[in-house]
């Protein structure tokens, strides 16, 4: 993926500078990057888990025919839905987006879904908590969900 | 008496995970397979993602200075402070979940809880990078107005959450202290 090559280069880049500045202040800041990394394994591990089980028992197409079915309200719920709790990287979901919408896809169901998807993430709970606590990571979820139903149906309206 | 080492529930839920792929795989259940093709599928990519990110946290942290932070995003920076911060996640990339522990080490130095949250919310909606494809395959009227909408929708929620936090007592938890 060309992402991830861009994020590689980026980090040798920041680290060769860093390290021509100061050795001892890169060697540092390395070592609590490692030691941040190590702390919220169990979260990242638990994602993992949790995604790989969803994939394997709701397999996308079932996603994409979901979304599909419904329209008007129904389908914009279904969609919130679909959107907070699926964990789609920008470089796939756009195509899906694009393509969906040129089916005839109405624009408030791609607008919610997308919102809801960049914005809420049910999946990604455990890791939120471990920074936010968890009080303040349901609370930003919560509200996120309902700012994002607001700009998707906003973005349908206005289209 | 033997006893257990302590386990966090991420890992107890992995080692349950394992032994239920070896049962499969005994058991000749082919839905093990797909289980272990999602799992090194979507591990490949954070095995890239997550270490980078934690490199670059890392770096930033022992280079950031705390009253540069404290100046311009801190609690009376204002507008200017949401202006720094709307920038500083316009210029990343990757899942919203990467941006938490920037989003600690932020509130770490000293950046007030409200432009905390108001970076979370630029993060999620107006990255640069996401913004291209969104572009190029929803349009940029479609595009535009998403973006417009945005950003007033999550300064209303990023207020609502400092106020909340502030009544509350409520702060951002430091996961390097607890094990």
């Amino acid at each position: 993926m060309p992402d991830d090559s861009i994020l590689i280069a980026l980090t040798l880049i920041a680290i060769i500078v860093s390290a021509v500045i100061d050795r001892r202040k890169t060697l540092m800041g390395l070592r609590r990057g490692g030691k941040m990394l190590l702390n919220l394994l169990p979260q990242f591990l638990m994602l993992l888990v949790i995604v790989s089980v969803l994939l394997t028992f709701v397999p996308r197409e079932a996603i994409v025919s979901g979304l599909g079915k419904q329209s008007g309200g129904l389908g914009v719920i279904v969609a919130a839905g679909i959107g907070s709790v699926a964990l789609v990287p920008g470089p796939i979901v756009y195509p899906l987006a694009g393509m969906l919408v040129e089916n005839g896809m109405s624009w408030t169901v791609i607008s919610v879904f997308i919102t809801t998807l960049m914005m809420v993430g049910i999946l990604t709970f455990p890791v939120e908590k471990a920074y936010l606590g968890l009080r303040l990571a349901a609370l930003r979820n919560i509200l996120f969900f309902f700012g994002a139903l607001i700009i998707g149906v906003l973005v349908g309206s206005v289209l | 008496m033997i006893k257990l080492p302590h386990l966090a529930f991420g890992y107890l839920i992995t080692l349950v995970f394992a032994v239920v792929l070896l049962g499969l795989h005994i058991g000749g259940f082919p839905v093990g397979y797909r289980l272990l093709e999602e799992f090194t599928a979507f591990s490949s990519r954070l095995l890239i993602f997550i270490p980078c990110l934690f490199v670059l946290i890392g770096l930033l942290d022992v280079w950031l200075p705390q009253q540069w932070i404290q100046k311009h995003v801190g609690e009376e920076s204002g507008g200017r402070g949401v202006f720094f911060v709307v920038l500083l996640a316009m210029f990343q990339g990757g899942p919203l979940y990467g941006a938490f522990p920037v989003a600690h080490l932020l509130r770490k130095k000293g950046c007030s809880m409200r432009n905390v949250f108001m970076y979370l919310g630029a993060f999620s909606t107006l990255k640069i990078p996401m913004m291209f494809f969104e572009v190029s395959f929803l349009g940029l009227r479609f595009t535009l107005i998403r973006a417009m909408l945005a950003l007033p929708v999550f300064i209303i929620i990023a207020d609502l959450m400092s106020v909340y936090a502030r009544r509350n007592g409520l702060q951002m938890k430091n996961p390097g202290e607890s094990p």
